[in-house]
């Protein structure tokens, strides 16, 4: 419990450098929002009133105190281009995002841990070099292009879907689930490659320790042995890397979307860059800092569920 | 000693194909071993001891390695007969320690639960809570200071003298016909030597249970030992009983082996 006190607050702290940084780099670089907006055609005078209204002329420190404190408040400012609060901007787009990399860390772990179990235990037979040669490809292609092929063999030729034809949440939750299963295949593919490999090497070296054979000289079967011993040993490795690649799914959704056609947050990301409407892009990146950190953070509770050697470690 | 044989290992030849020849671990290993027996077998490093109880204990899959000869323990030939009778008497009947305490034991498993896992696995008819008693008693006998605590502690927060006595109370939980000790006090400081070895004799006196003690270190050997075995690259070079082979070896490789004992008479 105590570990959990001292984690969150260790969780805090990294957030509030995050939104440092965060904020210090959309005040410091070039582009000046209040121009931005008005165009080219905006006189000087009418220039400097947006910008005293839009806080811009206040010390970078009182700025950035401000809008900390409305991130604390749960206000995360307002676009400079719609004039609507960003949260509200959001809220219909966070879903799409997270189901999407929902899915695809599901599918990873589905198709990952049965394939690293199973080319662990048939080592070097016919289907564990399948795979190999398989995994070796499938780690070199990117989810986007991956994403271009399905579209092209699984919604052009196949019509197992409709590319561009997404269906909302709000529509219906199938639908929506039936439409994100293409592209969360695609972000799945890769990352559950790695995590094959990974398994495989873990398992195949943990087989090979001191307990296993004390295990097999108990009269356990090797299926025994496998389950029992073996398994729990070989995921603390994996564990760290699927907690990595969930993280990573979250932004790695991001190009997905845009080949897929999904109006989650990638869109709005990526024209509030372009318009430089920084407050909508530092909460898409707070959003995500808090995710990631969030996410580890459960890995290392789950870590010391497996592990318990971890936990002794700092009593 | 009642004189009953209860294994008989003749001819046994362990070859290695790993290389382009072939490697000869064990030549020709003959053992019998009767019931409520203490033998030792004594050797240098790569003499083929531990590779023999390893075969006796039927833990050698490797497809690179070729057995032959028999070793038959209650009618049935262990090398040859299928992996289900053979797991059938693993732990339930023939039982083993290793040499290494400290990785022997699965890091994340209680202590408990692999203390008990012969029982599940070969006495499932065994309900949890009895189950449970016989473990912590079973702790207990090996001498471990409150074993209701050792029970749910995991391998990392015991010593590996501790860790070598879980081990035995784990092998010894089926009370086995036979325990093979390879070489179970090698990796301990000499005090815990000395305990562990009299706790073989405990178990051996109180449950009548056939020990294979295998071991480089021939002062433990002539302690504990009626009988011992000398082998050398492979082959069993010398048997007899302990004071027959330490009073008045008849092999010179024997009679270097006592010679390097270190002498602190005082």
């Amino acid at each position: 419990m105590r570990y959990l006190i001292k984690k969150a607050c260790m969780m805090l702290f990294t957030l509030l450098v995050v939104s440092l940084c965060v904020f210090l780099a959309f005040s410091l670089i070039p582009g000046d929002p209040a121009l931005r907006q008005l165009g080219t055609n905006g006189t000087p005078e009418q220039l400097e009133a947006l910008r005293q209204q839009m806080g811009l002329k206040d010390p970078l420190p009182v700025r950035y105190g401000r809008w900390l404190l409305g991130l604390l408040r749960g206000d995360l400012g307002t676009s400079y281009v719609y004039k609507i609060p960003v949260g509200s901007m959001l809220a219909e787009k966070i879903p799409i995002t997270l189901s999407l990399a929902l899915i695809s860390f599901v599918f990873m772990v589905l198709i990952s841990v049965p394939l690293g179990i199973y080319t662990a235990k048939h080592k070097d037979g016919v289907l564990d070099h399948i795979v190999m040669v398989l995994n070796q490809v499938i780690m070199a292609v990117p989810p986007f292009f991956a994403g271009i092929l399905i579209t092209l063999v699984f919604g052009m030729i196949l019509h197992l879907f409709t590319p561009g034809g997404f269906i909302s949440y709000k529509k219906s939750v199938p639908g929506f689930i039936g439409y994100l299963i293409a592209p969360a295949f695609a972000v799945a593919l890769p990352k559950a490659a790695m995590a094959v490999k990974l398994l495989r090497g873990s398992v195949i070296d943990e087989a090979a320790k001191d307990y296993t054979r004390t295990a097999y000289s108990r009269g356990n079967t090797t299926n025994g042995v496998l389950y029992r011993h073996v398994l729990q040993n070989a995921l603390i490795p994996v564990i760290t890397f699927l907690g990595m690649a969930l993280a990573d799914m979250v932004a790695g959704s991001i190009v997905i979307e845009q080949v897929f056609g999904i109006p989650g947050i990638s869109r709005i990301l990526l024209t509030s860059i372009n318009n430089r409407d920084y407050p909508v892009v530092e909460a898409i990146i707070m959003g995500i800092a808090f995710l990631v950190i969030f996410i580890n953070l459960l890995v290392d509770v789950i870590y010391r569920i497996v592990d318990p050697r971890i936990a002794s470690g700092d009593e | 000693m009642n004189g009953e044989i209860i294994l008989t290992v003749t001819d046994l030849h362990l070859v290695f194909h790993d290389h382009d020849t072939p490697e000869i671990a064990v030549d020709d290993f003959d053992l019998t071993l009767e019931e409520g027996e203490i033998v030792g077998i004594v050797g240098e490093s790569g003499s083929g001891k531990s590779l023999s109880a390893l075969a006796i204990a039927g833990l050698l899959n490797r497809k690179s390695l070729k057995k032959s000869g028999r070793i038959i323990f209650d009618g049935v030939d262990l090398l040859t007969c299928d992996r289900k009778t053979l797991r059938g008497y693993q732990g339930d009947e023939i039982s083993i320690i290793f040499q290494e305490p400290m990785t022997s034991l699965n890091p994340v498993k209680r202590i408990g639960w692999q203390v008990e896992e012969s029982l599940r696995i070969h006495h499932p008819e065994i309900d949890k809570e009895t189950r449970k008693k016989k473990a912590i008693s079973m702790l207990e006998k090996v001498g471990l200071h409150d074993p209701e605590t050792v029970y749910k502690l995991y391998p990392h927060e015991l010593s590996g003298g501790m860790r070598q006595r879980v081990m035995i109370a784990a092998a010894m939980i089926g009370e086995p016909k036979i325990l093979i000790a390879d070489e179970p006090t090698t990796a301990l400081d000499v005090t815990v030597q000395a305990q562990i070895v009299e706790l073989l004799k405990t178990f051996n006196r109180d449950y009548g249970t056939s020990i294979i003690f295998i071991s480089h270190d021939l002062s433990l050997v002539s302690q504990l030992c009626q009988r011992v075995m000398v082998m050398y690259q492979g082959n069993v070079v010398e048997t007899g009983t302990a004071e027959e082979v330490f009073s008045e070896p008849r092999q010179a490789y024997t009679r270097r082996l006592i010679a390097a004992i270190p002498k602190i008479r005082l």
